[in-house]
């Protein structure tokens, strides 16, 4: 653990609570019997079965899921009854997509940062209008969209 | 007894603000700035207040009808507790916090003690808390000392005031002072009565406590404040314990909605709790070697109260939950009695021991549905984990179930539930 470099502490996996675990664990099914003598060569190219969690979860501890409903970020490609993988983790930058509170509301919207300096909240379909945050706005990041999960039929 | 941590590093005890308010407060922005209170289950008491309803001098478990004007009055939000949240939000908490550190100890729902080096203990602190934070939208206090009664001192000073910026070093230079000005009771471990007792000797704060006569205390009061006191003293006596033991014995219990008289009633409340109790038990991979039901009465200014209860010893060592039922009303018929008014049941799952490792009577015929059972718990333990607790029922619980505690403002469990996670309106 080292405090002396703060800007890149040393993050360990630390397991504090005994074996259950919170998502499938997945195990290599073993494709030829275990007996004394001659293992099968395909025994090196047993591999994990896939796991979503690990596609789309990188830090379990922040990461919310949130459904949406409207058109404000079509070009974007979410649509109305997706579901958004948050991650507040994720440090929220320009170009990001973000879950936010304006005035004490939820809402999702692309941050956007012009050449000028200022900062606008800008949704994903021209029928919307953007909104410039000040340091009197009230607002606040909630996460950012990391992934959107959209039903194909 | 004693033994000093090691030189460079600090006990800590991270804790959560308003824990079970913070949570509401992530998912519904509404709540911040205002006046708010989380009710026991079955609508009774105030089990958390935020900091805005504290100032109205709303107690910490007080009745939440004898408030009821004041809550009215002043715009108080009321919520019934969600634990299905909280509990989720806390596995979140401390998961960030042991991305700080191997050595952390979960001791409740919103406080862990951890091991942190001494080097920029204060920026790694703040380091902590804005990570917590921002991954959980709960804030934390952080203190820090060379013990962990220290550090619950350090904790505290760390919230009270404002300008510590939710963390405080208690460094050994600061520690005269701040025990100087800390009064006896807020030590952790020293409760009303020995205040009292040590407030009659002229022991008034924490200072005094600390310099007391070692044989003194030893004679007067116990070798556990003893301890307090050696750990006040900076002489480390309690180690960062490891994960709890299993539970001896699970017990569930909970008043009804209203007083039920009826047997059949009663019978359905008691199948759901053993129904709970099981399962909790077979989490922990125990089985039941006995069981204890006991019944409550609910008075009228008059009467006397009804308490009885039985213990039901099993043939055999189980966890099979429709077993478990089957004797609890057995033994619930035991201690049934006609024309009474009935505030409460419970059941007490005794003698736990672990699943496989109990001896089999001589004359006990081989379980040979043994598998079968089984596998029937986990299909019914998975199923409730995944689509919410009580999705499957055994019969004997009840359909209807009208016993059950009343909920009237309870959030939805955006964390654990597919059906309620938050949504928003995009525009």
């Amino acid at each position: 653990m080292s405090q002396k470099n703060l800007s890149s502490f040393e993050i360990r996996a630390a397991s504090i609570w005994s074996a259950k675990a919170d998502y499938p664990m997945r195990f290599p099914s073993f494709l030829t019997r275990i007996s004394a003598g001659f293992p099968s060569s395909a025994d090196d190219f047993i591999e994990n079965q896939l796991d979503l969690n690990e596609l789309i979860i990188k830090h379990p501890a922040a990461t919310f899921f949130v459904h949406v409903e409207g058109d404000s970020m079509l070009q974007a490609g979410i649509q109305s009854g997706d579901i958004l993988v948050v991650d507040r983790a994720v440090e929220p930058c320009p170009g990001k997509i973000i879950v936010a509170l304006l005035n004490g509301e939820f809402t999702v919207k692309r941050m956007i940062r012009e050449t000028s300096g200022k900062v606008f909240l800008k949704a994903e379909n021209n029928r919307y209008s953007s909104i410039e945050i000040t340091p009197e706005t009230d607002f606040q990041v909630w996460g950012v969209v990391t992934y959107v999960i959209h039903r194909a039929q | 007894m004693s033994s000093t941590a090691p030189n460079n590093l600090l006990f800590a005890l991270a804790d959560c603000n308003n824990f079970f308010a913070s949570c509401e407060r992530v998912f519904d922005p509404s709540l911040h700035g205002s006046p708010l209170v989380i009710l026991s289950s079955n609508d009774g008491c105030i089990i958390a207040r935020s900091n805005e309803a504290k100032a109205l001098g709303i107690p910490m478990g007080a009745p939440a009808f004898q408030y009821a004007s004041l809550i009215q009055q002043q715009n108080v939000i009321v919520r019934s507790s969600n634990f299905a949240l909280y509990g989720d939000m806390s596995k979140r908490v401390m998961r960030t916090l042991a991305q700080f550190t191997p050595d952390i100890q979960v001791y409740s729902v919103d406080e862990a003690f951890l091991l942190l080096e001494k080097e920029n203990v204060k920026e790694y602190m703040q380091k902590i808390r804005s990570t917590v934070l921002q991954w959980t939208g709960i804030p934390t206090s952080i203190g820090a000392a060379t013990t962990k009664t220290l550090a619950k001192v350090a904790n505290y000073y760390a919230k009270k005031y404002v300008q510590k910026e939710g963390v405080f070093f208690l460094t050994p230079a600061l520690e005269q002072p701040i025990l100087k000005s800390l009064p006896v009771e807020e030590i952790w471990g020293i409760g009303r009565r020995i205040t009292d007792f040590l407030s009659r000797q002229g022991i008034r704060s924490a200072w005094e406590l600390r310099n007391a006569d070692d044989l003194w205390i030893r004679k007067h009061l116990s070798v556990t404040v003893l301890r307090t006191v050696w750990e006040l003293r900076g002489i480390s006596c309690l180690e960062l314990e490891e994960a709890p033991a299993a539970k001896k014995s699970i017990m569930t219990s909970k008043s009804f909605g209203y007083p039920l008289f009826d047997f059949k009633e009663i019978a359905e409340a008691l199948a759901s709790y053993t129904a709970r109790a099981a399962e909790k038990m077979r989490g922990q991979e125990s089985s039941a070697s006995y069981l204890e039901v006991f019944l409550l009465s609910s008075p009228s200014r008059d009467e006397e109260y009804y308490h009885n209860a039985v213990q039901m010893i099993l043939p055999q060592p189980t966890d099979y939950t429709p077993e478990l039922t089957h004797y609890a009303k057995e033994g619930l018929q035991a201690i049934f009695r006609e024309k009474i008014l009935y505030k409460k049941t419970g059941v007490m799952l005794g003698g736990l021991v672990p699943k496989n490792n109990y001896q089999l009577d001589l004359f006990m015929a081989k379980n040979e549905n043994q598998e079968k059972r089984d596998g029937l718990m986990q299909l019914i333990d998975q199923t409730n984990r995944q689509f919410g607790r009580g999705t499957l029922k055994f019969a004997a619980e009840g359909v209807k179930q009208t016993w059950k505690a009343k909920k009237a403002n309870c959030s939805k469990r955006y964390t654990t539930q597919w059906k309620e996670i938050l949504s928003i309106k995009l525009k």
